[in-house]
């Protein structure tokens, strides 16, 4: 029991349990899924649904803060990926052509990868602190997305585009097995192979690690630039469900999300750990408790400060110092007497 | 070479006319004493909550909660006087209190918590715009006498010119925390800490109170800087202010202070703040520019500082070692 209690998922994991149980609680209907004209629908999988772009994001997410970074251009690089791949199909003659659909993919996600790279580069290569770096191409980010978009929210009437965020296959959502195939292939990559070694020890300490023949400098560009792809997907994803881009609005917060995601998951902001199943957990929480509360009928703005007090209660749970005031505390005011005793018995 | 550490600052302050030279030669009316002091007064609350971040940013930490303060400090104000009738004599002491006393909380979880101000801050802001949606969704607009006339007196300047009263607020904080930062023991606390927050606490320099106070002060000139906005636009509204403090990191980086702590500037800030407001004011005067122009320059800005300050870092670590 004691090891379970001790595994990284298990508070995760017990606080979307939880919440789940509270929205069965609130909703009888909430675990239901039903068949209807070959898709499943039912709250659970809406969760999935909508939540994909969050875990995508959040997964890129939690490399780069295992390598002690923080990437907060991913909500920019989801407008700009949506703003371009909408720009691409409404400038071709069929917007339903299969070639145009995979030539716009390609596109927005060859400009999220360089997005990426960019990154990678004031980081690594220029040596920039991360929060910095990344804050350039959040703050011209916006611009750049609506400088595509001329300021416009664009519109777009393509099947094979709205199949990536709104089609289903084998009944389920779509967008649910991009999210599985890069989680599987990130989880693979970092357990199976060295990267997820290399991602540690520059987290832990660059410089013993670059003297231990590690390249700290591609390791770091090569997180920033999964992250980059995979909020390119994201914002592939969400503009694909509603059918256009808008530079303005597309992924607001969605970093703020995606840290406090990654947080939630176990992964310190400190780097040199990181777990990419307590990620999934984190992000599918976080959707959770945007449903709940859309469910219970509270006004959704709440949201925010819900999440606040989501993020101090994660970050003092994390924090030594508040532990051990309260561990000391306990063990002061409860047991003075016992702990004088036991070393003798 | 005595002189090197204000480089950053003369360049801050280059820039600045150079782009207001090049907008007064390619725009007939824009050199003018009234555009000049127009920057400071379309720009006073980013000026106050900029003076505020600088501090913070010198002190080694970051304060993201600033752009949802001033929301919530809007907000707060335009309930209390609009629907409650309270008056503004009491309304704003309350609200910079406010502010101040929610910096001060911050504070004091990242220094006695040990959490990173990046993360406590973020869950400032997270509370302050959620705060604001609890008092209300809906835009409040405010026509109490006090703030329509303090919105529009023009406190004349010669010459047929005038500032307004939110823009005189913000050249008194600006002498305030000039003062502050550079003749007083608490900005010289600031910027030791900055420096070395291990050798501040070896030299028996109060870290713990000088940090607090550091959020604390930040906290207050968001609130107060909510207060000029509310001037500004008569209105409370939980979506004013959006992505503020990214404007406010961004005027105090291009001012030439370091984002690693301990070196920098009141006065670069004020020029960094009105280089935005150049930006903003020669892309008015385009008129075919679309106003996402100024984000991108402010991005490329903020590229081209931080690559500078890179430089003269490394040169001086240079000039160190040899």
């Amino acid at each position: 029991m004691n090891r379970i209690a001790k595994h990284h998922l298990f508070w995760p994991l017990t606080v979307l349990a939880a919440l789940l149980v509270c929205n069965l609680l609130v909703e009888p209907d909430f675990f239901k899924i039903e068949v209807k004209e070959g898709h499943l629908y039912g709250s659970l999988i809406d969760i999935l649904n909508f939540g994909s772009p969050l875990i995508l994001v959040a997964i890129g997410m939690t490399l780069v803060i295992a390598t002690k970074g923080i990437d907060l251009s991913v909500g920019s690089i989801v407008a700009i990926a949506g703003a371009v791949g909408c720009m691409t199909i409404s400038k071709g003659a069929d917007q339903n052509a299969m070639g145009l659909v995979l030539s716009a993919v390609a596109i927005s996600l060859l400009l999220s990868l360089l997005l990426g790279l960019w990154n990678g580069f004031l980081v690594a290569g220029v040596g920039i602190q991360p929060i910095i770096a990344t804050l350039i191409l959040m703050v011209a980010g916006r611009g750049i997305a609506q400088l595509i978009t001329d300021g416009q929210i664009i519109t777009v009437t393509s099947e094979s585009y709205e199949y990536i965020g709104a089609g289903s296959l084998f009944t389920l959502p779509f967008s649910i097995f991009i999210v599985a195939v890069v989680f599987a292939l990130a989880s693979i990559v970092t357990r199976k192979t060295a990267l997820g070694l290399f991602i540690e020890s520059v987290g832990c300490n660059p410089k013993a690690s670059r003297l231990a023949g590690v390249h700290a400098g591609w390791v770091i560009a090569t997180v920033y630039i999964f992250g980059g792809l995979c909020a390119g997907l994201a914002g592939l994803i969400l503009s694909a469900n509603v059918s256009s881009a808008d530079g303005n609005n597309a992924g607001l917060w969605y970093e703020l999300d995606a840290i406090l995601a990654v947080v939630i998951g176990g992964t310190s902001l400190n780097g040199g750990r990181f777990y990419l199943a307590g990620t999934l957990v984190g992000a599918l929480i976080i959707q959770t408790l945007t449903t709940t509360i859309y469910m219970v009928g509270v006004p959704p703005e709440i949201t925010l400060v819900v999440k606040a007090f989501v993020v101090l209660a994660v970050c003092l749970i994390q924090s030594e110092a508040f532990r051990n005031a309260i561990v000391q505390r306990w063990k002061t005011r409860k047991y003075p007497a016992e702990r004088e005793v036991s070393p003798h018995a | 070479m005595r002189n090197r550490k204000y480089t950053s600052i003369l360049v801050t302050f280059g820039l600045f006319v150079l782009m207001f030279a090049s907008g007064s030669f390619l725009y007939t009316g824009f050199f003018s004493l009234q555009v000049l002091l127009n920057l400071l007064i379309d720009n006073a609350f980013l000026l106050i909550t900029a003076v505020g971040m600088t501090f913070v940013i010198v002190s080694g930490g970051i304060d993201l909660s600033v752009g949802s303060m001033i929301a919530l400090t809007t907000m707060i104000s335009a309930s209390l006087v609009q629907q409650h009738g309270w008056p503004p004599g009491v309304v704003i002491p309350l609200v910079l209190t406010l502010g101040a006393l929610f910096g001060w909380g911050m504070g004091a979880v990242i220094h006695y918590f040990q959490i990173q101000p990046f993360i406590v801050t973020l869950a400032g802001m997270f509370l302050a715009r959620g705060l604001c949606y609890v008092i209300s969704i809906d835009t409040i607009t405010i026509d109490h006498p006090f703030y329509t006339s303090a919105a529009q007196t023009k406190v004349a300047v010669g010459g047929g010119n005038f500032l307004s009263v939110s823009a005189i607020i913000a050249l008194i904080v600006v002498a305030l925390a000039v003062y502050l930062a550079h003749y007083t023991r608490f900005g010289r606390n600031i910027y030791a800490i900055g420096g070395s927050e291990q050798s501040a606490l070896l030299m028996g320099l109060p870290v713990a109170r000088t940090k607090m106070q550091v959020y604390t002060l930040s906290g207050f000139c968001s609130a107060l800087a909510g207060v000029v906005f509310t001037f500004y636009m008569l209105s409370g509204y939980g979506l004013h202010a959006v992505g503020m403090e990214l404007d406010t990191i961004a005027a105090v980086v291009i001012g030439g202070t370091l984002l690693t702590g301990g070196v920098g500037y009141v006065v670069g800030t004020f020029f960094g703040v009105l280089i935005q407001g150049v930006i903003q004011t020669i892309i008015s005067f385009e008129g075919t520019l679309s106003s996402w122009w100024t984000k991108i320059v402010i991005g490329l800005l903020l590229l081209v500082f931080i690559l500078l300050q890179r430089l003269l870092g490394a040169r001086r670590a240079m000039q160190q070692q040899g």
